[in-house]
């Protein structure tokens, strides 16, 4: 899965949560809490999302890591890659 | 024979507009099955059966407004069955099911009122093809309109009677038109729920409340480091879709609290106060793009906060979706608002009527606090107060307060 494709996911479970925010517009390096107005139940929706769709298993601690587009990527992609090692 | 009638969602509520039927004459329902759609302010509502039996016949047509009471359908009980047509009814098909809702094991203990938990699985409401209404769809072919220019407002999108009328400029009950250079962006958004409408609904009841309920405000400064340690360790070692949030620990608190102090727990009718045995707690909801809704998750001092969890997370999708039932309208006996993580640190409610208070929470803030002498960091969050003075009066606020403020401490307790 590239970047690319991680993006893509990531966007497409926040357009579940927020489904009238384009997300293309959004700052990728930007608090998504802010960003797209969602709260700590929706998040944890993301979270859940994620967890289901990739299998990737998202402690609470790493929470803040995935706050940001940028920053969700850039979890789920190291975390996949070492997931396959 | 039992009659189906058109309930009563809430003190405000004088009529609805039966949008739908998810059951058809010879079907069986239980107690608590959704059966019909209806539409009031407050957006589409789902309508649970108070009966079980089977359905004889419907009284009111598919896009008949009528007025709260009115029977809608007949019922027949299981035990007056007539013999020779029950046997030609073949048993309703096992609905498909949303998934079975994490959420709803029966109460633990008996409890005290007729129980009200959501069903378990529900029919599927809109079965594929339904997704035009009868009457709605008999409107539109008198009048020539083309059913695809049309967004239905309906549960998952349903085209309603009231949809297709709007199309054609009749008279609708509110001046829909009005909220579109207001409102956000609205595309996409759930097809149920109508801002304006419950905007209308919410100035309504928050009208009514400032008018005729002396409230009277208080608010105390809690440690909220326990919960979050207990949380954290708890929730390390749980996959996210079982982890709990913190608001769930203080939708609990409040409703033990409320339990040992009924003078917040219940409605003022009548120039009287209605204690509640059931603690039915309203969840103050936001609905993206503005809008606000409080129903009610059931019993909630008899449930464990995994079984809380579950049925706040249900509820509060659903409440998104456009898919509340009526029993979760109809009957909160306190309400819970709680700001999250964001915004401010305290909110004042005003009491939603016929109910007597309203428990707020600001987010959590670290703050300097003292301990056993020593100043430390701590996690504090600001709860607020707001009660009916007809019914109760400071002191007892402050009690009721302090109480859920020391439940909070000992969150392996809740």
């Amino acid at each position: 899965m590239t970047n690319i494709d991680i993006r893509k996911v990531v966007q497409e479970e926040l357009n579940n949560i927020a489904p009238e925010v384009d997300m293309a517009s959004v700052d990728p390096a930007a608090d998504l809490r802010e960003a797209i107005d969602i709260d700590s139940m929706d998040f944890l929706n993301f979270i859940t999302a994620i967890h289901h769709r990739l299998g990737i298993d998202i402690p609470e601690l790493d929470y803040p890591k995935l706050v940001t587009l940028n920053g969700a990527v850039t979890y789920i992609a190291a975390h996949l890659k070492s997931g396959k090692d | 024979m039992a009659e189906f009638r058109m309930p009563s969602l809430g003190a405000d509520m004088e009529a609805g507009t039966l949008v739908q039927w998810l059951v058809k004459p010879g079907d069986r329902v239980k107690h608590g099955d959704i059966i019909a759609v209806v539409e009031t302010q407050k957006g589409a509502i789902e309508i649970e059966s108070f009966q079980t039996g089977q359905i004889e016949k419907f009284l009111v047509d598919v896009g008949t407004k009528v007025p709260v009471g009115t029977p809608l359908a007949e019922i027949r009980a299981e035990s007056e069955a007539k013999p020779a047509a029950a046997a030609a009814v073949p048993p309703p098909p096992k609905a498909p099911a949303e998934k079975p809702a994490p959420a709803a094991p029966p109460p633990v203990q008996a409890p005290v009122r007729p129980p009200s938990p959501p069903p378990v699985a529900p029919p599927t409401p809109v079965a594929a093809g339904a997704r035009t209404s009868p009457a709605a769809r008999r409107l539109a072919e008198e009048r020539g309109i083309d059913l695809s220019t049309i967004t239905g407002s309906g549960p998952q999108g349903a085209i309603t009677y009231a949809d297709v009328e709007r199309r054609l400029g009749a008279p609708a009950a509110v001046p829909e038109k009005k909220r579109a250079p207001a409102a956000a962006p609205e595309k996409k958004r759930a097809p149920a729920l109508n801002l304006y409408a419950m905007r209308t609904a919410i100035a309504a009841a928050m009208a009514r409340s400032k008018r005729e309920i002396p409230h009277y405000y208080l608010e105390h400064q809690v440690d909220v480091t326990p919960c979050e340690q207990w949380l954290a360790q708890k929730n390390a070692t749980l996959p996210p879709d079982a982890r709990l949030l913190i608001g769930v620990l203080a939708l609990k608190a409040v409703a033990l609290a409320a339990r040992r102090f009924p003078a917040f727990n219940g409605f003022y009718r009548d120039n009287k106060f209605e204690p509640s045995e059931a603690v039915h707690v309203g969840v103050a909801i936001a609905i993206r793009g503005g809008g606000l809704t409080a129903p009610a998750l059931h019993d909630v001092d008899r449930l464990t906060l995994d079984e809380l969890m579950a049925r706040m997370r249900d509820l509060i999708q659903r409440t998104r979706a456009g898919r509340i039932r009526s029993s979760e309208i109809a009957d909160p006996t306190i309400t819970v608002s709680s700001l999250g993580e964001r915004g401010v640190e305290a909110l004042y409610g005003i009491i939603y009527p016929p109910q007597v208070a309203i428990v707020g929470f600001g987010k959590v803030v670290v703050r300097p606090w003292v301990i056993d002498g020593a100043i430390g960091p701590r996690s504090v969050v600001t709860m607020t107060l707001a009660a009916d003075h007809r019914v109760s009066d400071g002191h007892a606020g402050a009690l009721f307060l302090a109480e859920i403020g020391r439940l909070l401490q000992e969150p392996d307790k809740l």
